[in-house]
């Protein structure tokens, strides 16, 4: 039983595509539209991920009772989350539910926003920004993006704040909806046991007639920002510190190679902050991740310990980052292969997974890519890769954000605050 | 869609049970190995010692230290865990299927050659000091450890974590004794799902592990619940509120209607407290219940976080819906649970880590694995008369309540 991959594109611009796997016991189904925060004029700012829960609050055929209970009378996980730069509408359901799920899926990506649920939904938002607010390592987060991205759209919460979402009204998210959800900014990807003909025909008879249409975005490249700052909160236990510096974007070849970087200087077991900190149990917390947005990225390093050693593990973590190019060995790089490896495995053994991973390459690579070739790319990355990648984006050159109790951080510009958050 | 004829189980004569089921077309396999050496045997003084020996034992086994040891795992691509509950420590892992018998190799040195070395001991209480620590900066789940400290009998509702108290106290003796106590294979279970040869592994495991001889773990003493009602006061921008009642364990006649009761409340986005509390009210962004079982008891446990302002009539809306199951459940509504515990059986066995966690627990708890041809048929005659009746005999009314926030709630038991 082989898999198989298909695209295509209906009249009004919807892209189409599907990696049918006869094997599977399950399908995955998923709309990505290309917009987020980055897309929001500032004064709207929340708006898309505001949208994202309207889109389940009610539609021309359903109102918000009818699309929980129609989604859960099929058995379907579904859900949906809102980025910097997409929103994304997803379920996976037994392939008998396809058409069902389909019907639903398509139903709420345009939704009637009425306006009862918009002022009741704006409450369930303000109620998910105060959540985040009370767990520091989100709040530390957002403050590191804030100062990074400095005064670009990339370093607003996707959330929105307090005023933006509170000021919003009915009818600018409705406009933002008509400029934004055009057929040629939305990407339907399907993964898993699935008839493809059966599904562009579905996709046609629910999608065929939305406004046609490309969003063409103009997007500003941002300018980060060096800063090193601490945010005093005497309520925190832990001391929770950002460190971010410039990394490639979604759309760069170099993508493989700062996700293998990553993995040597911050995977949870046995990286190079892994010995620097964790360890010597200087540190409950020690990663690196790359962010990749289009045409640009960043490296984030999170450490989390006792405020009380916050400053010299900043200190150690920054001469971790400075030295990151020097001297990886090929043992370094056979480790973080095989760790990446068997994640991209594992996670494409669910059509979930796999939807995902597929959306997000067609979104942005306008390229299909088997797991198999995805592991290609992975075996062609070379230590001199690596090195180059740190050369071109010194992982020190870090604007750092530390939240805590902790007052007195060397190097750090202190903000010392009564509120429990920004 | 059977799996039944693809497990296979060994039981060694030391104790060692080994449970493998081969999952078609994936390349991964995963790996959970469970033993009755959990938080709850830590001594009353040094909580948290169970949780340092497991972090211990992967620092140096067999040949290797440490770094050597790291090494060996992460270049078989092993994503991994250890830690302790509050009756078992477990190991986790998984990876390529090609990579499996090497990674048990190493397991069997960190099981039975572990060095547990005293200079290591410093940087792995450390570790668990943060970690408690950092539990005071996560209000939903330091409200949850709290309800479970005053809701499940001593000393299974202990957070595994310990006290800052108990793990100052530790020498490296404590660590070396708790392990000569009960790490040994007499209960010992090894479940492993995905791309497995059955006869290469028993052998191998056979190899690794038969010759190991069980010790005697002593019996645990379980004390009284704490009290009903406590609140947390702390200056957040929201109450947490977390509340508990009784169920009945995994196992019981009633359980799948137990299950079913749960799934009413909170199943999916139709589930009454999703319905009542966050689509009709907007009062919270997370509420939710789950169940929770061990042995001899099983547990609802219930969340929901709040602003401080509307988190009374949260409690009252959350209490409300939770004792309208017995007035009874409607038809649609139980469809709606079966269709959803039916696709997550299904869609579980994609997933090689949730399978062989599976196979460990339905062995832990009841001897033996459930069929899927079983449990569907559970689900299937499920009815709104199995659950009615259930939560009228059960009835959810010995509740727990603890809040985290700057205001404590009006409540008391008869509300």
């Amino acid at each position: 039983m082989r898999i198989s991959f298909h695209h295509t594109r209906l009249d009004n611009g919807l892209a189409v595509i599907g990696e049918v796997v006869p094997h599977a016991r399950s399908v995955a189904l998923g709309f990505f539209v290309h917009t987020g925060s980055r897309h929001e004029p500032e004064q709207w700012a929340g708006v898309s991920h505001f949208l994202e829960h309207m889109a389940f609050k009610g539609t021309e055929r359903r109102t918000a009772w009818d699309i929980n209970r129609d989604f859960d009378a099929i058995g379907a996980h579904y859900n949906a989350f809102t980025s910097e730069e997409m929103t994304v509408f997803h379920c996976a359901v037994l392939p008998e539910f396809m058409p069902q799920a389909l019907d639903i899926l398509a139903d709420i990506v345009r939704p009637s926003l009425p306006a009862g649920e918009f002022e009741l939904e704006k409450k369930v938002i303000l109620e998910e920004i105060h959540m985040y607010a009370d767990e520091p390592t989100w709040a530390a987060y957002e403050e590191a993006k804030q100062a990074f991205f400095a005064g670009h759209p990339l370093g607003r919460s996707v959330l929105g704040t307090v005023e933006s979402v509170s000021a919003l009204t009915r009818e600018q998210m409705a406009e933002y909806h008509r400029q934004r959800y055009l057929a040629g900014n939305i990407t339907l990807v399907a993964a898993g046991r699935l008839d493809w003909d059966r599904l562009v025909e579905l996709a046609e008879k629910h999608c065929g007639h939305w406004p046609s249409g490309y969003v063409n975005d103009r997007l500003t490249v941002p300018v980060p920002k060096r800063s090193r700052r601490t945010l005093v909160r005497p309520q925190v236990a832990q001391e929770h510190i950002f460190l971010l510096s410039p990394g490639p974007g979604v759309d760069s070849p170099q993508r493989y190679a700062a996700e293998l970087l990553a993995l040597i200087l911050g995977d949870d077991t046995g990286s190079r902050l892994y010995w620097a900190l964790i360890d010597p149990g200087r540190a409950d917390s020690a990663d690196v991740s790359v962010h990749g947005y289009q045409g640009v990225g960043a490296f984030f390093t999170y450490v989390s310990c006792d405020p009380e050693h916050a400053s010299a593990n900043i200190e150690i973590a920054l001469e971790v980052l400075a030295t990151a190019g020097a001297e990886i060995t090929e043992e370094e790089l056979t480790q973080a292969r095989n760790k990446m490896a068997a994640r991209m495995v594992r996670a494409a053994e669910l059509p979930m997974g796999r939807m995902r991973a597929l959306g997000f390459n067609w979104t942005y690579l306008q390229e299909y890519r088997t797991v198999d070739d995805e592991l290609r790319r992975l075996d062609q990355v070379t230590v001199a890769d690596l090195q180059q990648l740190t050369e071109q984006y010194p992982l020190d050159r870090a604007t750092v954000v530390a939240l805590g109790c902790a007052e007195d951080l060397e190097g750090q510009k202190a903000v010392v605050s009564a509120e429990l958050s920004s | 869609m059977s799996a039944a004829s693809e497990i296979r189980v060994e039981t060694f004569a030391n104790g060692l049970t080994l449970i493998a089921e081969r999952m078609p077309h994936v390349r991964s396999a995963a790996f959970n190995l469970i033993l009755p050496a959990g938080a709850a045997y830590d001594p009353a003084d040094k909580r948290g010692l169970a949780g340092v020996l497991s972090d211990l034992m992967v620092r140096g086994a067999g040949s290797l230290d440490h770094r050597q040891l790291t090494l060996a795992l992460d270049r078989l691509g092993l994503d991994r865990s250890q830690g302790v509950g509050p009756l078992l420590m477990h190991f986790n892992g998984a990876t390529l299927g090609r990579h499996l018998l090497s990674a048990l190799r190493v397991y069997a040195d960190i099981l039975r050659r572990p060095h547990l070395p005293a200079h290591e001991l410093e940087p792995v209480r450390s570790l668990a000091l943060q970690h408690l620590q950092s539990l005071e900066d996560d209000p939903q789940s330091k409200v949850l450890a709290e309800l479970k400290k005053r809701h499940v009998p001593a000393p299974l509702g202990y957070h595994p974590g310990g006290t800052a108290e108990g793990l100052r106290a530790i020498a490296i003796e404590d660590v070396r004794r708790q392990y000569q106590t009960y790490v040994h294979p007499g209960a010992m279970i090894l479940a492993v799902a995905g791309d497995v040869d059955w006869p290469a592994l028993v052998d191998t495991v056979g190899a690794l592990f038969a010759d190991w001889s069980a010790g005697a773990t002593p019996p645990l003493t379980l004390g009284s619940r704490g009290e009903r009602q406590a609140h947390l006061a702390k200056e957040t921008q929201q109450t947490h509120i977390g509340l508990a009642y009784p169920a009945v364990p995994i196992g019981h006649p009633d359980y799948y209607a137990a299950l079913g009761a749960v799934n009413v409340l909170s199943g999916g986005m139709s589930a009454r407290l999703f319905t009542e509390v966050r689509e009709k009210r907007g009062l919270c962004y997370a509420v939710w219940a789950s169940y929770q079982t061990f042995r001899e008891q099983g547990h609802v446990f219930c969340y929901a976080g709040t602003t401080a302002e509307r988190a009374q009539e949260t409690l009252e809306v959350v209490l409300q819906v939770i004792r309208s199951l017995a007035q009874g459940v409607q038809r649609d509504e139980v469809e709606r649970v079966q269709a959803g515990l039916k696709a997550s059986l299904i869609m579980q066995q994609e997933a090689t880590g949730a399978r062989a966690s599976r196979l460990a627990s339905d062995w832990y708890f009841l001897g033996r694995i459930r069929t899927f041809e079983e449990i569907h048929k559970a689900i299937d005659e499920l009815t709104p008369d199995t659950i009615t009746d259930y939560v009228r005999r059960y009835p959810p009314d010995d509740i727990t309540l603890v809040t985290l926030g700057p205001k404590p709630l009006q409540w008391s038991a008869s509300l």
